[in-house]
C-alpha cells in the first residue's frame, strides 16, 4: 500500500476510535506531548498501561476467587485501574470502573464478577485497537511517510 | 530495584553544566502510568524530575524519614516543589504533606496534591494543611505549565 493510502487509513482509524468512545481527549493530550525529545512517548505510556492493567486484572481475578473476598482490596485494585485508564484516555475501560466500585461497596460477588468480565472485554478490545494503531504507524514510517496529526 | 528515578534535562555531551534555573520537582505517585505521565509533563515544562513510588521513599529522599538523622545527607534543599498523589497505600499524600510541613527545612517548599476524585472535604483538608494547589487527575500540559509559573514565583 502506498503512503497516502496508509496515512488515510490511519486518520480514519484514529477518528473511529474517538467516535466509538474507545479513546477520549486524554489520549490526544498524550499525542501532543510526543515530540523529538520524547519520540516514543505514546507507545511507552500505553505499554505501561498494558502491563499495569494485566497485573491488576490478574489480581482482581484472584481477589474475587477467595473464599472470603476482601472487597476493600478489590476496590483498591479497581481504583488503580480507573486511574491508569483515565490517564491514557482508555475511556471505555475507565467507565467500567465506576459501576465496579459500586458493586464493591455493596459487597456483591455476583455483580463484581460480571463487572470484571466486562472490564476484561473492554481492556482486550482497546488493547487490540491500540496495537493496530501502532502497527499502522510503523507501516507508514516504513513506507517513508510521516504520521499524520489527528485533532 | 531503583527506588528513585532521576532525570536531567541537560543535553548530553556538555558535561556537568548545572542549569540552576531549572526547578527540581519531586513527584510521588504509586501508579506506574501516572508516574510516567507526570514525569514527562514536568520535563516538558523544563523541570528536573525525581520520582518516588510512595510517601516513605519520598521522605527518605528528602532526608525526613523517621529513621534518618537530621544531619544526614539529603536532597531536601535541592527540591523546589513536591507534587504528590493523594491516594497511596501506606502513607497518603495528605500524611506526606503534614510531614513536610512539620519539617523546618522543607516547610516552605510548595506541595501540590493530585487526586482523581473531586471531594471538597478532602480538598479543604489539604489546603488547610498548607498545600499550594489541589489538582484533578488526569493532569494536562496546561496544568503543569501553570504549576511551573507558581514554582518560579515561589523561588523569588
Amino acid at each position: 500500500m502506498e503512503v497516502g493510502q496508509l496515512q488515510r487509513s490511519f486518520v480514519e482509524y484514529m477518528a473511529s476510535l474517538f467516535r466509538e468512545g474507545f479513546l477520549d481527549a486524554q489520549f490526544s493530550q498524550l499525542q501532543q506531548l510526543q515530540d523529538d525529545s520524547n519520540p516514543d512517548f505514546v507507545v511507552e505510556v500505553v505499554s505501561l498501561f498494558f502491563e499495569d492493567s494485566e497485573r491488576l486484572l490478574n489480581d482482581l481475578t484472584m481477589a474475587l476467587d477467595q473464599p472470603n473476598v476482601d472487597f476493600k482490596q478489590v476496590d483498591a485494585h479497581v481504583h488503580q485501574l480507573k486511574g491508569s485508564s483515565s490517564s491514557v484516555g482508555a475511556q471505555r475501560v475507565k467507565n467500567c470502573c465506576v459501576p465496579f466500585r459500586n458493586c464493591c461497596e455493596e459487597q456483591n460477588i455476583e455483580t463484581c464478577l460480571r463487572c470484571l468480565q466486562q472490564i476484561k472485554q473492554e481492556y482486550l478490545l482497546v488493547k487490540n485497537k491500540l496495537q493496530t494503531l501502532f502497527e499502522l504507524e510503523q507501516q507508514i514510517v516504513a513506507a517513508g511517510g510521516a504520521i499524520p496529526m489527528v485533532q | 530495584m531503583e527506588m528513585f528515578a532521576n532525570s536531567s534535562s541537560i543535553s548530553k555531551g556538555m558535561g556537568e553544566v548545572v542549569a540552576s534555573d531549572e526547578p527540581h520537582v519531586l513527584a510521588v505517585d504509586d501508579n506506574l502510568v501516572d508516574r510516567k505521565l507526570v514525569e514527562i509533563l514536568l520535563k516538558k515544562s523544563s523541570c528536573k524530575v525525581t520520582t518516588a513510588e510512595d510517601g516513605l521513599r519520598a521522605l527518605e529522599y528528602l532526608g525526613l524519614a523517621a529513621h534518618q538523622d537530621s544531619s544526614a545527607n539529603s536532597n531536601g534543599s535541592k527540591v523546589n516543589m513536591i507534587i504528590t498523589d493523594y491516594c497511596m497505600p501506606g502513607m497518603t499524600g495528605y500524611e506526606l504533606l503534614k510531614k513536610i510541613k512539620e519539617s523546618s527545612m522543607m516547610k516552605d517548599v510548595p506541595v501540590v496534591i493530585m487526586s482523581s476524585e473531586n471531594i471538597p472535604t478532602r480538598i479543604n483538608q489539604c489546603m488547610e494543611e498548607g498545600a499550594q494547589i489541589f489538582m484533578l487527575k488526569p493532569l494536562k500540559h496546561s496544568d503543569v505549565e501553570r504549576l511551573r509559573c507558581q514554582i518560579m514565583q515561589c523561588r523569588g
